[in-house]
Formats: C-alpha cells, sequence, structure tokens
C-alpha cells in the first residue's frame, strides 16, 4: 500500500469496491481474453448482487469489458456503448462458494473466437483479485504482468516457462502452482515485473502438453 | 510506507530537520522509486482532479435510487445570505454536499479516503485555497499531510465502513483533512496531529449503516459533519488545545471500537437507519 491507495483512486462513483473494483474486474479480463469481446455471460455473487445495481456493478463490468478504466466518465453510459459496439452481454446471478461478497464469475467470447471463464473479487479501495480462470485457482491482483500457464501435469513444464523468463530477462514476482489432480490439470500462475514478449508466448502455446496460455499484458 | 505510527514519522521529521509532509514524500520517492519532482505532480494532479470534480457538479443529476442530488445547489444558493454558519462554513457544506452527490450520481471524483468520504477533504481543502488564495504549492504540501495521516490511520486501524463504521471513513477523512488545514494555518507538525486526533475523537463510534445499502443516505449528509468539524478541530489545536490522548492511541481506539461493532452496523445495510421503518420502506423501493 502506497500514499496514492490511500488518497485516490481518480474513480466513477458511487462505491470504490461495487464501482470501481468492478470496472476494473472487467478490464482485467477483457485484457486476459487479448481481443475485442463478442459475447459476455456474467454471475453476480454475494454483494455485488444484492447491492450492485444501485452502485452501477453492472454498467461498471461492462464498462471493464469495454476496455474502460475506473476513472472513465463514460462509464455510466455503457450498456449504450456496448450495444454500438456489437457486444452482446447478459447478467444473472450465482452461488459462489469460498469467495469474498464482491464476486462475479464471468465468461466471455472473443471476436476470434478465443473464451475465457474468470471468476474475480473486489477487495474495497478498488483492488481486486483473480480466483479462478477456467475452474482452476488463479490468486492475482491484475497489477503485474500476469502469465497463466495451463499445461498437463507432468515433469519439466515449470522449468520451461521459467527458463524462456530467464532468457528474456525477466523477474518473477510471485509464481503459485496448482493442479486438479496428480497427472491432471495444472496451472501456473507467475507475476513478472517486466511485460512478457508476444513471440515467447507464442512459443509456449506451441509445446506438447501445454492446455492454453493466457497473458495479462498491461501496456496501453 | 515503512511507518507504522504519527510518532515515528515526528521522530524522523525532527532527526533531518525536515516537516512532516516532507517526510511522507521522501518516503514515496523511497517506495516507489521516483523522484520528488514526479511524486508531486502526481499528487497536484490528484488535488486538480479535486477541484474538478468540485467544478463540474450538475444539480440537474439525481442517482439511480432517486434519492441523491439537488442538495448542493440549495446550499450554495444560501451563500450571501443570513445563515447561522456564515458564509464560509455554508461554502464548506455546499462543496462537500455536492461531492458526495457527484459521487452517488456517478461523476468522477477522488476517493479520499473512500468514495463514501469523498467530500470531506477537497470541501476542506479547496475552501480555504479560495479563502486565503494559497498557491498550487502549498496545497500539494498539505495533501502530503493528508496522505500521510491516512496511510497511519490505515496500518494501524482501517479505513472502510465494512471493516470499522462510518468513523473508519467519515471519521477517517476528517482526521486527514484537520491535519492539513491547520497545516495551511501555520500550524506546526505537533499542532497538525492534533487536530487531526480531536477530530477523529470527535466522530469516535459513528456507525455505516447505508439505506439500502447505497452511498447516498446517510453517506452524503456525513460529508458535511467530517468536513466541519476537521475546521473546528484545527481551530482548537491552533489555538494551542492538545488531545489528551496521544495521536496514534486515538487512531488504536477508533480500531478496537470497529472491531467491536456489531456487523450490522458495518455497511451491511442492516442496522441503524438502514433499519428504521422509513429506512425499509426505501430499500424495498429501490432494490
Amino acid at each position: 500500500m502506497n500514499i496514492f491507495d490511500i488518497l485516490g483512486p481518480v474513480m466513477v462513483g458511487p462505491s470504490s469496491s461495487h464501482t470501481a473494483g468492478a470496472v476494473k474486474i472487467g478490464y482485467i479480463v477483457r485484457k486476459l481474453l487479448g481481443e475485442d469481446i463478442q459475447t459476455a455471460k456474467l454471475l453476480l455473487h454475494g454483494s455485488f448482487l444484492a447491492t450492485g445495481k444501485g452502485h452501477g456493478t453492472d454498467k461498471a463490468l461492462i464498462a471493464g469489458l469495454l476496455g474502460m478504466k475506473p476513472d472513465d466518465i463514460r462509464i455510466p453510459d455503457s450498456f449504450q456503448l456496448a450495444d454500438e459496439s456489437g457486444m452482446e452481454y447478459s447478467f444473472g446471478s450465482i452461488m459462489l462458494k469460498d469467495v469474498h461478497p464482491n464476486s462475479v464469475q464471468i465468461t466471455v467470447t472473443g471476436v476470434n473466437g478465443r473464451e475465457i471463464e474468470v471468476i474475480a473479487s473486489s477487495l474495497g479501495g478498488g483492488r481486486i483479485k483473480v480466483c479462478k480462470i477456467d475452474g482452476l485457482e488463479a490468486n492475482f491482483s491484475g497489477d503485474y504482468p500476469t502469465l497463466i500457464v495451463h499445461n498437463i501435469d507432468r515433469p519439466g513444464y515449470v522449468t520451461e516457462v521459467t527458463s524462456m523468463l530467464a532468457s528474456q530477462s525477466i523477474n518473477i514476482g510471485t509464481m503459485q502452482l496448482y493442479r486438479d489432480r496428480r497427472g491432471g490439470n495444472a496451472v501456473m500462475v507467475i507475476e513478472c515485473d517486466q511485460e512478457v514478449p508476444e513471440e515467447s508466448i507464442k512459443g509456449l502455446e506451441k509445446l506438447d502438453g501445454i492446455l492454453k496460455v493466457t497473458y495479462l499484458n498491461l501496456k496501453v | 510506507m515503512g511507518f507504522r505510527s504519527l510518532d515515528e514519522i515526528m521522530s524522523q521529521a525532527k532527526k533531518n530537520g525536515i516537516r512532516f509532509w516532507e517526510v511522507i514524500l521522501e518516503e514515496d520517492c523511497k517506495e516507489r522509486q521516483v523522484a520528488k519532482e514526479d511524486s508531486m505532480n502526481k499528487m497536484l494532479s490528484l488535488y486538480h482532479s479535486m477541484k474538478e470534480a468540485n467544478d463540474s457538479y450538475d444539480s440537474k443529476l439525481r442517482s439511480s435510487s432517486k434519492l441523491a442530488g439537488g442538495d448542493g445547489e440549495k446550499l450554495m444558493n444560501q451563500i450571501g445570505k443570513n445563515t447561522i454558519c456564515g458564509d464560509f462554513i455554508n461554502d464548506v457544506m455546499a462543496k462537500a454536499v455536492k461531492m458526495g452527490e457527484s459521487n452517488a450520481c456517478m461523476r468522477r471524483i477522488v476517493a479520499a479516503p473512500t468514495a463514501g468520504s469523498c467530500g470531506v477533504v477537497p470541501a476542506v481543502l479547496i475552501s480555504l485555497q479560495e479563502k486565503y488564495d494559497f498557491s498550487d504549492e502549498k496545497m500539494v504540501e498539505a495533501m502530503y499531510v493528508v496522505a500521510g495521516v491516512g496511510e497511519i490511520i490505515a496500518t494501524r486501524a482501517f479505513i472502510s465502513g465494512a471493516e470499522g463504521g462510518c468513523q473508519a471513513e467519515i471519521g477517517s477523512a476528517s482526521a486527514m483533512a484537520a491535519a492539513a488545514a491547520s497545516y495551511l494555518m501555520g500550524g506546526d507538525d505537533e499542532c497538525q496531529l492534533h487536530a487531526s486526533a480531536i477530530a477523529l475523537k470527535s466522530l469516535l463510534g459513528l456507525v455505516c449503516d447505508p439505506v439500502a445499502g447505497l452511498v447516498e443516505v446517510p453517506c452524503i449528509k456525513r460529508n458535511v459533519i467530517g468536513a466541519v468539524n476537521s475546521l473546528t478541530s484545527a481551530d482548537l489545536a491552533l489555538a494551542g488545545i492538545r488531545s489528551a490522548i496521544p495521536p496514534d492511541e486515538v487512531i488504536d481506539a477508533m480500531r478496537t471500537v470497529g472491531m467491536r461493532m456489531h456487523s450490522s452496523l458495518r455497511e451491511t445495510g442492516e442496522g441503524g437507519l438502514a433499519a428504521t421503518k422509513t429506512g425499509i420502506q426505501i430499500a424495498n423501493k429501490v432494490l
């Protein structure tokens, strides 16, 4: 936490958790998909569901999915802007297990056919956490360039990925590993201090046993 | 930030022969690895965002619940008329309400420390700048005072209604603004911190009870008491009056009170004003 977490963010109201955090979640989902969104299905949980409408949580999430940031004055008009841009969206409710009260599950399909399902929470003060991607643990803040690699649970993939990062002089800030079962689906979540080049990501996608590579690029 | 108490910041200031605000500036440069100029430019742009938000108030707007909007203009219309508190305080009150209403109507504001309490700091700072013609450089220095006090409150206690009730939002904002107000009026570092302690003490125990769970009733009007309380607290401290309980201990007390507060009084919209007959009726209507 630094002083600009206390003073700030500059944001569209009324709530840092229900509005600013919601915009950021949408924005991060858009970045994770890596292309413009064709369709989005949003399922609200807990307090997002109960008081979201009065806080503009719905408009905020759509604004983020359109690529807006929390201080964008067009946030209140996001539904109309989505209609104009041809992005289809629908809202529903869900009871998620073991998540923060301000949470949402978003499933998006991109204009080039890519799909992703994200569960994310708004933690207060505009800070967020991406909890799950495509059903597997993720747990990252969206404040750093983040590489998410889904692979088959077999030896060697951590070395592949970390050697690639080392060869590009990219420093790892945090690294987490999860799997659903031994030999099943595994996921690596790596928060980096530098951006990862697109060619390196494409290189990883080609490796046998790597199922999907998702990258959070924070360059504007 | 590496500091855990206002006392630590004071000792650092004394040791290096600099002011409280300069310690906060230096710490920000160290923490985010930026030059002083970059930090101060960022702070100035934040202050400008507050002024822009104040200037762009639109009295015709209403929140989606229709509960909020238009009151700021009523207060502005009082200026120049025969009011109990006089023009300056009415101006401060108007700015606090305007910002709270802008927030509820999904306009752009600066969370300070939160969106619900976004009217307190700008109402105090902008009004003082207008009255005494302080330079923007001086206002930036005051913003570091605001940030330093806020950072210690966030570190030792909390700044969200969900964790500590409204005392953690409006109370914290009031403490932050009180320190800055006394800085602007020539108070030394000790005076600033006692101003903030007096402000926080006066709002200790304030519960967070938003009707229908929205940042509207009673949040918007509480920005007024936060702003006015910070001015009176600053004047107390500037008169040489000191808080009998040291500032850090007041913050600790705020934490303890918040932790003992029942969850119905911490932003859940289940207690206090939200649980009154009318509060429930409003909630049923808007949700």
